[in-house]
């Protein structure tokens, strides 16, 4: 018997259908078409699937769809105001920090939940709070620059 | 080649696919649905060696919801070879190793796949299946398999060149490559090093798992979609294994995320198009984590011998090096491109090199960025740091005594053509990184690497809209900023804005045939098919503007996007003097002149621009744990021309860490049954971002003549380098000398303590 | 076919209902160990029994005696508790270490115990600060020194029905800090291959009055190192006392051989944590 979640996602009223041991992850790529978070573990190691549960950021793959319930969600798709990006998109896109590109939604939602809690932190203090996000392709080099740049 | 100017090559505009990237708008394998679709999952092996016996799928066929299974002994056999590059990839190994017949041969590898309406039954189904094996005892390295008694893999395999009677044997192969007398070339050396180094077994780590959808219509056409570097690639390999005419098959290469070689190999896609062929439904396969490392293709893991032996002065006099690499459970590893890498950049008169492939119970390896060079370099370059140091000689200036340069004979076949090497290590002695003091415990390590970077086959269109703009098209999946490159390069030729070019990645139904996209030879050949189908379209626009001016076309002029009319002529309509007509103008003008412009070239670019890079590594080390940091990190490398130097940097960047990873942490680990025990990223340790500094980059450019504008590949050279680079500093920081991979902080404090007079604590 | 149900009891009686009656049903909090479990096929439960909307589970509360941390309080929560930070510097550095941002964001220090990995984080922290475990089952609740909560890896002294409500800590005495201290190979994301807690207190001569030494993931259990202890008290934690902890540590523990380290490479840098936690200890030491 699937349960029936009501919940907001980058603020809009939604509801959906799951199992009660469907992840959030899921529920959000699969049945809501919110393609836009990725899986790339499902044991919560890399970072691809990060939202902000409530405002606090989160693995998805990690988090039962169920939890949706009552709370509030934000997505990789809610990060840019309708035609206007997220000044995390913008130095992400003029630092030249992301190249496949796949671990990108992950990074821009970790380091805005970064930027929401302290928004001018160190380079180290950049580091640690996203070592939760694995990125292959740029070494991290750039991502950092992008990061520290859309603070100031 | 005269210094050409140029506006827009060399500027640094903002990707056309970045918007997407940002938002979470781009499309990457697993992303797409489609109607009626079923979800696949595949039954793998619990041994690493082991004959199957049967296999039972009746309960898994009677499960309500299951739609199709399928079974190793259902594929066609085939016996083919599908070209790649210089060497070929036999299909029928391919096929074997991406679903067993008669003998599993690596732990994980495929046996049957189930289709059902939801993920959840294909999985309950997959865990009916019962396959019954009869245990084998697996091998596990090179010195296993190469063993007096080792256990077999393949009963009819015998080495390369061996006669018919020879008995089967685990080494596929065994290849020299000489030149002079190695002998007398160590009689005469004052000073000859020899040391034997290992590496682990290393995967690609691309971020995005394998996945794709198949399916198959009543009519015998097929579609995939899929994350691949190589679309026609996967459509031949695809349907040769599946058992289909090709000409039926389109693949749909998605956003791929993350290839670095290990997305050229086919795992999913025929056994999904099977599947989508027997339940006449699409089917959507996607593996997880687990799956990617076990069953996918890592690189080789390997044993090389060293012996280098030189004057005095410096000067190299002989090199003998012998390559033991793991092909997996199928021939073909990339030791002979190791070995061809590992002593090109010095002049030896005398060198013997002996590359042997060797079958382990491991997943058949693939490509993995410069394949087989970076292990080869870590060998020899660690042996040169030794040499350095024994001679009291700095470490840059051995190299330069020792460098090829434009005209030697690389130690492959042919000439150095203009090549960038003593430039870079210029480059890296003026830097100030290799004079920065050092710190407490840190050491510092040099090292360089080499990569010959391909040509190969390309095509590409660049169609002119009536507004001016344009929109070029290749059958290259993007894994580096390619098309970031190619609008530069149409904008370039054609005097518009990038940012009025539409870079597009074809399927193998619109674009033109390419070869993959690897062998950093996207930006250097598929440029070179952009460039001309460019000039194409200025060629067919002179034309035009010929006819608006009623003039020859040889005597239109072109400027930086203007047409520009010869002295006397007239605006054939209105008799006016002509005056010079933008491109945007010209195409307003197409159905009126000729009908619309569509340029295209396609190419076989035979010659590749060998790249270079040399890189300074500060590692500090915890004396007492064994722990190590990345404290600065200087890359250089000769790019030829940076077509857009931030994705140049980018590349040189994540190459450099990915080598990192390889020298401290990453390796697989094996337990006594063959199978892997760290198949996840939380204990496969790929760098964080807090392992790093920030990775400095110096573009170096030696113009490589068989490109218009100099490029040269970009993507491989940086993953050469770092894991001497990283071993050197080790020696520098602890004064030990580690010949084994990685620097694992047990490893490592292994030996500082045996080293040690005194025990810690004690 | 795999079917489980998500319960979200909101309270602690309806949680012990629901744990009691069936054999399946697990406590779920962060689901950081549970979900990765459930995926490798380990634990098929047969309900997850969200524990996060209990209120008395969830909150941290610090009065004059002791500290109260509610067993579903995510990391990041405890991270950005400055009193708590303040108070107990080595068990906010530990809850801090576990995972990375996104895992601190769902990880509980109620799950870390709970899951009783002997490379658990927190409970070397939770040792040598004398945390007890509160338990809330059928035949009512029940108190537990940290100490003795894990018995094995991935066994605890939960019965059936139990669960654990809450962690408390007697606040610390003057002139008492602790702090923890951990191996990994890289900076970040890696479970323990060593860890050591320490918690001293210093009299106004600088002399050692009181020590707690706690070693992780170097036997089947983090371990409370009374021999440890013993080498620090009375002296002004010197080189000689600090090596003699140290040895002690090492000596106490029974590590294993596994892909994240060797049995010797565990034994020694047991002893090396001891000893540096040690020192950061006392330099918190106002």
């Amino acid at each position: 018997m699937k349960l029936h979640i009501h919940t907001t996602i980058n603020g809009e009223p939604a509801e959906f259908l799951c199992d009660g041991h469907e992840t959030l992850l899921s529920a959000l790529r699969n049945t809501l078409g919110l393609t836009g978070t990725k899986e790339g573990c499902s044991t919560g190691d890399c970072g691809a699937c990060s939202i902000l549960l409530d405002g606090r950021l989160v693995p998805a793959c990690l988090v039962l769809a169920p939890e949706a319930q009552g709370r509030t969600i934000t997505t990789i798709e809610g990060i840019a105001q309708h035609d206007v990006l997220h000044p995390l998109q913008k130095t992400f896109l003029e630092n030249a920090a992301l190249q496949c590109g796949i671990c990108t939604p992950g990074f821009i939602i970790a380091a805005k939940a970064l930027l929401d809690k302290k928004p001018k932190p160190t380079e180290d203090e950049t580091r640690f709070w996203l070592a939760g996000n694995l990125c292959r392709c740029t070494g991290y080099d750039k991502i950092i620059r992008a990061v520290m740049e859309a603070s100031v | 080649m005269s210094e050409r100017t140029f506006a827009v090559v060399g500027t640094r505009p903002v990707r056309h696919d970045g918007v997407d990237k940002v938002t979470g708008r781009a499309a990457y394998g697993a992303d797409a649905n489609w109607p009626g679709m079923l979800h696949g999952v595949v039954v793998r092996s619990p041994h690493a060696h082991a004959r199957i016996v049967s296999i039972d799928t009746s309960a898994a066929e009677a499960m309500p919801g299951v739609k199709a299974v399928l079974v190793g002994s259902e594929l066609p056999d085939i016996n083919a070879t599908i070209p790649l590059g210089e060497a070929a990839l036999d299909l029928r190994d391919m096929s074997y190793s991406m679903m067993a017949r008669d003998k599993a041969l690596y732990h994980g590898q495929a046996v049957a796949a189930v289709a059902a309406t939801t993920l959840d039954i294909a999985r309950e189904a997959a865990a009916t299946i019962v396959v019954s094996y009869e245990k084998l005892t697996p091998v596990m390295n090179v010195d296993e398999a190469t063993a007096p008694d080792a256990p077999i893999l393949h009963p009819t395999m015998r080495t390369k060149g061996a006669p018919p009677d020879a008995p089967p044997s685990n080494l596929a192969s065994r290849l020299e490559m000489k030149r002079g007398d190695v002998d007398a070339g160590f009689a005469d050396a004052d000073l000859v090093i020899e040391r034997e180094f290992r590496t682990p077994t290393v995967h690609q780590g691309y971020i995005e798992p394998h996945a794709c959808i198949a399916r198959c219509g009543e009519d015998g056409r097929a579609v995939i979609w899929c994350a691949t570097q190589g679309p026609f690639f996967v459509r031949d390999a695809s349907a040769a294994i599946a058992g289909l005419d090709p000409a039926h098959v389109k693949v749909i290469p998605s956003e791929i995320g993350g290839g670095f070689g290990g997305k050229i190999v086919v795992y999913l896609e025929p056994v999904a198009l099977l599947l989508a062929k027997k339940a006449q439904r699409p089917v959507k396969m996607v593996m997880n984590r687990d799956e990617v490392f076990r069953a996918t293709g890592p690189t080789s893991g390997t044993k090389i011998r060293v012996k280098i032996g030189a004057k005095r002065d410096g000067t190299f006099v002989a090199a003998k090096v012998s390559f033991w690499y793991e092909a997996g459970a199928f021939k073909g590893s990339p030791v002979g491109a190791g070995a061809m890498c590992s002593i090109a950049p010095y002049k030896f008169p005398n060198f013997f090199l002996e590359a042997h492939d060797v079958v382990v119970n491991k997943p058949k390896v693939a490509a993995y960025r410069a394949p087989g060079s970076p292990m080869a370099s870590f060998a020899v370059e660690s042996v040169v740091d030794e040499i350095a140091r024994e001679l009291k000689m700095d470490a840059i200036d051995l190299r330069l005594k020792n460098a090829n340069q434009e005209g030697d004979q690389a130690p492959y076949g042919p000439k150095f053509g203009p090549i960038g090497l003593k430039s870079v290590l210029e480059a890296a002695k003026n830097h100030p990184h290799w004079k920065a003091p050092l710190g407490p415990n840190q050491g510092r390590g040099f090292a360089i690497g080499f990569w010959f970077n391909g040509g190969m086959n390309s095509s590409a269109t660049v169609t002119l809209g009536g507004d001016g703009s344009a929109a070029v098209q290749t059958g290259n999946p993007d894994i580096g900023g390619t098309r970031a490159a190619q609008a530069m390069m149409v904008a370039e030729e054609l005097g518009i804005p990038v940012e009025r070019v539409r870079p597009s990645v074809g399927d193998t139904d619109s674009a033109g045939y390419t070869d993959l996209t690897g062998g950093s030879r996207v930006c250097f050949a598929t440029g070179m098919a952009v460039i001309r189908a460019a000039e194409d379209v200025r060629e067919q626009l002179k034309a035009r503007a010929a006819k608006i001016w009623n003039v020859e076309p040889s005597a239109v002029g072109w400027d930086s996007g203007n047409l520009i009319p010869p002295a006397g002529a007239k605006e054939t309509k209105s008799g006016h003097d002509a005056k010079p007509l933008t491109v945007a103008e010209v195409a307003a003008k197409m159905a009126h002149t000729g009908g619309p412009v569509v340029g295209r070239a396609s190419l076989y670019a035979p010659m590749a621009g060998p790249g270079f890079g040399a890189h300074i590594c500060d590692l500090e080390v915890d004396q007492e744990t064994g722990r190590s940091r990345v404290v600065r990190y200087t890359a250089i490398q000769d790019v030829g021309k940076a077509v857009h130097p931030s994705y140049v940097e980018g590349q040189i960047q994540g190459g450099a860490v990915q080598g990192i990873g390889w020298a401290l942490n990453e390796e697989y680990v094996y337990n006594r049954d063959g199978a892997m025990e760290n198949a996840g990223f939380l204990d496969y340790r790929m760098p964080v971002a807090s392992d790093l500094p920030m990775i400095d980059t110096v573009i170096v450019e030696v113009a490589n003549p068989l490109h218009p504008y100099g490029v040269r590949g970009v993507g491989e050279v940086p993953i050469c380098p770092p894991l001497a680079a990283c071993a050197n500093a080790m020696r520098s920081a602890t004064g030990i000398r580690f010949t084994q991979l990685p620097l694992s902080p047990p490893r490592v404090l292994e030996k500082i303590m045996a080293a040690a007079p005194v025990a810690v604590g004690a | 076919m795999v079917s489980i149900r998500y319960e979200a009891p909101q309270s602690v009686a309806d949680a012990v209902r629901l744990l009691s009656a069936e054999q399946g049903a697990k406590v779920f909090a962060g689901g950081t160990d549970l979900l990765v479990q459930f995926k490798m096929g380990a634990r098929q439960p047969t309900a997850f029994v969200d524990i996060k909307r209990i209120p008395e589970l969830v909150g941290i509360t610090i009065t004059d005696r002791a500290l109260r941390l509610g067993a579903a309080t995510s990391a990041a929560v405890i991270g950005e508790h400055d009193e708590l930070t303040r108070l107990w510097p080595g068990l906010a550095e530990a809850v801090h270490l576990i995972g990375s941002t996104q895992i601190q964001g769902r990880g509980t220090v109620g799950g870390n115990l709970c899951n009783a990995s002997p490379a658990a984080d927190t409970t070397c922290a939770l040792i040598v600060n004398r945390a007890e475990c509160v338990i809330a089952g059928p035949k009512g609740e029940r108190t537990v020194p940290v100490e003795t909560f894990c018995t094995a890896p991935g066994r605890t002294v939960l019965e059936r029905g139990e669960l654990l409500v809450a962690i408390t800590i007697p606040r610390p005495a003057p002139r008492t800090a602790d702090a923890y201290l951990r191996l990994i190979p890289r900076s970040e994301m890696d479970i323990a291959v060593a860890g050591a807690g320490v918690s001293v207190t210093l009299d106004a001569n600088g002399v050692c009055t009181a020590a707690r030494v706690a070693i992780g993931a170097v036997a089947p259990t983090a371990l409370l190192v009374p021999d440890a202890a013993k080498a620090l008290i009375g002296s002004k934690l010197d080189e000689r006392a600090l090596n003699a902890a140290a040895a002690a540590a090492s000596a106490a523990a029974s590590p294993i051989d596994d892909k994240r380290g060797t049995v010797a490479y565990r034994r020694t840098v047991a002893g090396v944590l001891t000893k540096r936690a040690a020192k950061i200890a006392a330099g918190r030491i106002r």
